[in-house]
């Protein structure tokens, strides 16, 4: 028999498994699984076995094999269409070295600063990317789409406007599905919005306004006039703007925004069909506060020395709740990472050079037209040209097609081009001789309007100004990575995170030009290999959540919750059930549950939990007798925050279908069931998954996910939607018979299906691990999270079990006694963990105090026991602190993480430097701990002083004097 | 630190010292630790009106975020300018420097005596 890939995928063989299931008391993983999950949910009992809809698995190479078939059957086309997404050339350097290096796409979210420094870096070479650019102050760390970027936009807006307008004016030039977003994102919340045509004069009214720069239709134009008549009246004014073309166009600050977004795709990141790209969006001073989404600032660690890390965390969701400025958690770092190296390499000539290029380009392709008598509508333009062909623009969309390239077409007598980078002398020729000009490329004079002309600099920091040989930017990358912990490195235990396996071969089909090369609004003659992709993709998410129907189009899972919430609401309203607003949240649920519900136009009504951490039933009855009819919905998450199977959940949604709620089911922990339990058998109408977690997409340093929204037949009609969706069409499974059924509710990403490039990942993961391996992942995880619980339940209380005293795929280790015991706080434990080689464990969530450990079901044993041991160990080293063996403020606890810079230095301290940065070598010496010693993961910064930088705020690369130590 | 016998508290853990129709506000040292590091500090402003149990303000640390209850109905004469530039006296000197405004009082709700509150959180 051929090799088998879960065999690859699940870290602990046959022999590990019996040695960990009989220090846990089980004789076999199966009577594990049928112990820990309830019998009433399992879906063996539910369904007739074998009944799935999953294929058998396949080898990597024959995964692989069908990838290439599936790809083949896209067709790639140059793309003219432009509308915010444009071809551009990833620098070889970037690609090999950040995208398909997994030192940059396993990382985690930077939470652990210590361990982040080098995507930090990256992050902060980004946020001065779009500062400098846009002119404004503080640029956050990416947002999701330029279309999402424009909706937080607004809602900033309105949380910053003294006005109390329920208006929000969007320029006609806006971008349509940016204008369609808007308008089905802001109808729950109240907001109107209105569309207007500035340049005429039309009155920008309301609360905000937002212009696209240059417009959808190519034209440049100076909005200084209309933004201060918008301004006087209390508006807080948005500018969208393309990075490339602000090298040569006045900045949003000059013209007087407050606010700018858009994306970053064309610096450097593939079309890939929609995404994922990454959005930005930065601000004036003073509205930092109210800013969505992660910052990175500048602090100093223990030595005084500058280090980066997540700043103003206290305005996110996690915290918040449903007060939070945005439910955005996972932004697309990986992407803006890209994006910001992009601009790293060419430097503020090399980009200033593109973007001249680019307008060359289009001033020889009007200039080739004026040859033929074909105008352009728009004299003033950046890299669109705005064609009107009365009657003729769907024939020339067709000419055009069948020389390989795509345009815009609007309407019968309107089309666009938008030449890019990549565009070449020969395709402007091409292109002209659509419309007859046989001419050949000639340069023509520069279009931009003088008083738009940039003057202002920009990317002057060195590191804008250093890299541009390949050795030079290999070298930054590589020195960049080193600095940080991935799962390259070891095992990343983040409960609720599932940092599992992102095997090479999922990952091979994302840079496949047949992949990555196609624009989101191309024809769907072209994408034909994609929506068979999808449309299998779907098929089999459907099977093993047991739901009907699918959504692959929010890109995190917070747009997954977001989307499912306002199906149910859509649900609620066809029923004439306007009263319906009432969404009933558990206490220990994750804040973006809350943040999603107000985004939805909910109100959140908190349920208890019991000591176990399962939701109070008692609490639940009471709150929905007391809301009556406003029920709209209960968000649960199951197993729970807790990491518990909870028995009693049957019962719980049948409450809620009793009252007329719908029940959204949080996927967060799905890894826990995939294969043996599924969501719509527990009775949940809508849920989220995150492939990002359960199916293998990297978690790329924070970013991107995707977020898929199932849901049972009742609501397919209020699944998102897009105006220009390939297909409406997507997959409905009912009974035996699968079919399909249309997706007609809001639309909530700026392509219609997400961040599609990496979806390849999850159905590779899918295709090779077969409905058997998945269940065998499921197991190995959970016999995982118990054997880690039992193996350190003598020295850390276990928080929340379930039946015969087992955890899910995580257990929560109290460290609440441990520091009333000795003073070693979570975070003293977290940051030891970094000098035994570790990155720490969620940490004070879901129960402020503890560590939540999920090893999932890719670590082996070797790895799950060092991982024990230096609990173990640190267990030890807290004891010795509380009996006085060392000072409670100068131990190893308290000084980690330990750097090399703290051995070459004066070394005052009670304990050895060996102690301090070798930890794990105390047993004396073998072949193991030497080549931890050698192997071993040197922090580059001390613990980093967090009140520090949010108290003096700093978001753009500090000057090199800044290094010097204090 | 001891919570000073001299002052009056609330539930929300704050502390009042009256004098006449004149009360400086603050929040306990407990409250202070709880929060941990302050990074920010949001206080009503000066000649604002404020109605006893409403949210008038927002202290936000590193990890967490507090909401400023006004203790007692009145008028703002003062908010401490030097905690918004130093959150950290809050957490330095939580019944001194970090004290956080001066309310002229119409009435009050329900007060607490040093003793009361020492037993509401449990010292």
């Amino acid at each position: 028999m051929s090799e088998q890939f879960v065999d690859r995928h699940i870290g602990t063989d046959r022999a590990a498994q019996s040695r960990m299931l009989s220090e846990i008391g089980f004789d076999s993983i199966e009577h594990l699984i049928e112990a820990a999950i309830p019998e009433s949910i399992q879906v063996d009992k539910l369904r007739a076995p074998g009944s799935g809809l999953l294929p058998d698995p396949v080898s990597e190479r024959d995964a692989l094999a069908e990838l290439k078939h599936l790809a083949s059957n896209n067709t790639v086309r140059r793309s003219f269409i432009g509308q915010g997404y444009y071809d551009t050339v990833t620098p070889a350097v970037i690609k090999r070295n950040v995208l398909e290096n997994p030192s940059w796409y396993t990382a985690y979210t930077p939470y652990q600063p210590e361990i982040s420094q080098g995507r930090l870096e990256a992050l902060i070479n980004f946020q001065t990317m779009v500062t400098d650019l846009t002119g404004l102050d503080i640029a956050n760390a990416s947002m999701l789409d330029e279309g999402t970027a424009a909706v937080e936009a607004m809602l900033l807006a309105r949380r910053a406007s003294k006005s109390e307008s329920n208006v929000f004016t969007v320029d006609k030039d806006a971008l349509p599905q940016t204008l369609s977003l808007l308008i089905g994102r802001a109808e729950p919340l109240g907001i109107e919005i209105r569309v207007a045509d500035l340049l005429a004069g039309d009155d920008p009214e309301g609360f905000g306004v937002l212009v696209q720069y240059p417009g959808a239709s190519g034209r440049v134009w100076n909005p200084t006039w209309a933004i201060e008549r918008a301004k006087a009246a209390g508006a807080i004014v948005i500018v969208m703007a393309d990075l490339l073309a602000l090298t040569l166009l006045k900045s949003p600050a000059e013209l007087g925004a407050d606010i700018a977004a858009g994306t970053t795709q064309r610096f450097g990141v593939p079309l890939g069909f929609g995404g994922p790209h990454a959005g930005y969006l930065a601000v004036r001073a003073g509205l930092e506060r109210s800013m969505p989404g992660r910052l990175v600032g500048v602090s100093k660690d223990a030595n005084g020395e500058l280090a980066y890390r997540l700043t103003l965390q206290a305005r996110e969701q996690h915290i918040r709740r449903e007060k939070a400025t945005s439910n955005i958690c996972t932004a697309q770092v990986l992407l803006a990472v890209m994006a910001g190296m992009y601009a790293v390499y060419h430097g503020p000539t090399g980009l200033r050079d593109i973007a001249r290029d680019v307008h060359a380009k289009a001033t020889a392709l009007a200039a080739l037209l004026a040859t033929v008598g074909q105008p352009v509508v728009h004299d003033r333009y950046f890299d669109t040209l705005h064609l009107h062909v009365p009657g003729r623009a769907g024939t020339i969309g067709e000419e055009a097609r069948d020389q390989g390239f795509l345009l815009n077409v609007i309407d019968d007598n309107n089309l666009t081009i938008s030449v890019d980078e990549t565009t070449t002398e020969a395709e402007v020729e091409a292109l002209g001789r659509l419309f007859g000009a046989t001419g050949a490329f000639v340069e023509a004079p520069n279009v931009i309007a003088d008083d738009l002309k940039r003057t202002s600099e920009f990317l002057t920091h060195p590191v804008f100004n250093t890299h541009h040989s390949e050795t030079s930017m290999m070298r930054y990358l590589k020195r960049l990575a080193d600095y940080d912990y991935a799962l390259d490195r070891g095992m990343i235990p983040l409960g609720s995170c599932t940092m599992k396996l992102n095997a090479a071969t999922e990952m091979e089909a994302v840079t496949w030009a047949e992949f990555s090369g196609i624009h989101p609004f191309a024809p769907s003659a072209d994408v034909a290999g994609y929506l068979e992709l999808i449309r299998q993709l779907e098929t089999w998410l459907i099977d093993v959540t047991g739901y009907d129907t699918i959504s692959l189009q929010p890109n995190a899972g917070s747009q997954g919750e977001l989307a499912g919430l306002l199906a149910i609401r859509g649900f609620h309203l066809a029923n004439g059930d306007t009263q319906r607003t009432v969404c009933l949240i558990p206490s220990s649920a994750h804040g973006t549950n809350a943040a999603s519900a107000v985004l939805a136009g909910m109100s959140v009504v908190v349920v208890a939990c019991d000591d176990n951490g399962n939701v109070d039933i008692s609490d639940l009855r009471s709150k929905i007798a007391e809301q009556g009819d406003r029920l709209a919905a209960l968000m649960i998450t199951y197993p729970s925050t807790h990491g518990v199977y909870e028995h009693d959940v049957l019962d719980i949604t049948k409450a809620v279908h009793d009252a007329g709620g719908q029940v959204y089911v949080d996927g967060a922990n799905m890894n826990a069931m995939t294969g043996f339990a599924r969501y719509g058998d527990l009775g949940g109408d809508v849920s989220h998954l995150n492939l990002h977690k359960t199916f293998c997409i990297p978690h790329g340093g924070g970013g991107p996910g995707v977020g898929p929204v199932a849901a049972k037949a009742h609501l397919a009609p209020f699944l998102p939607s897009h105006p220009f969706a390939q297909s409406r069409k997507h997959v409905l499974v009912a009974g035996d018979e699968v079919t399909r059924v249309a997706h007609n509710g809001t639309q909530i990403s700026a392509a219609p299906y997400g961040s599609p490039s990496i979806l390849p990942i999850s159905w590779a993961y899918v295709r090779m691990m077969g409905e058997d391996g998945i269940r065998r992942a499921t197991a190995s995880a959970v016999l995982a999270a118990n054997y880690i619980a039992r193996r350190l339940s003598n020295h850390y209380p276990v928080l929340y079990t379930g039946d015969n005293g087992l955890v899910a795929h995580e257990c929560i280790l109290d460290l609440r006694p441990l520091t009333a015991a000795t003073g070693v706080s979570v975070d003293d434990v977290a940051k030891r963990l970094v000098d035994f080689g570790f990155h720490a464990p969620t940490m004070s969530f879901p129960v402020a105090g503890t560590l939540m450990v999920e090893p999932t079901e890719s670590e082996d044993l070797a790895e799950l026991d060092r991982f024990i041991d230096a609990m173990i160990a640190i267990r030890g080293e807290a004891d010795a602190v509380a009996a006085g063996q060392w000072p409670a403020d100068n131990n190893p606890l308290v000084n980690a993480p330990h750097t090399a810079a703290d051995l070459a230095g004066e070394w005052n301290r009670p304990y050895s430097r060996e102690l301090g940065v070798y930890p794990f070598a105390q047993g004396g010496s073998s072949q193991l701990t030497t080549e931890r010693v050698r192997g071993k993961y040197w922090p580059p910064v001390r613990r980093i002083d967090n009140a520090f930088g949010d108290r003096n705020l700093v978001c753009s690369c500090p000057s090199p004097e800044a290094f010097e130590s204090h | 630190m001891a919570n000073p016998t001299d002052l009056s508290y609330t539930d929300e853990h704050e502390w009042l010292r009256v004098d006449g129709d004149i009360a400086v506000v603050g929040i306990t040292a407990y409250a202070a630790e709880k929060l941990g590091d302050i990074v920010y500090v949001e206080l009503p402003k000066v000649g604002s009106t404020i109605t006893a149990g409403a949210v008038v303000g927002e202290i936000e640390s590193t990890k967490s975020v507090g909401e400023l209850f006004a203790p007692v109905s009145g008028e703002i004469l003062e908010a401490n300018d030097a905690v918004v530039a130093s959150p950290e006296l809050v957490n330095n000197d939580p019944f001194g420097a970090g004290w956080l405004v001066k309310v002229r009082v119409t009435s009050t709700g329900t007060l607490l005596t040093a003793d009361e509150y020492n037993a509401l959180i449990g010292e």
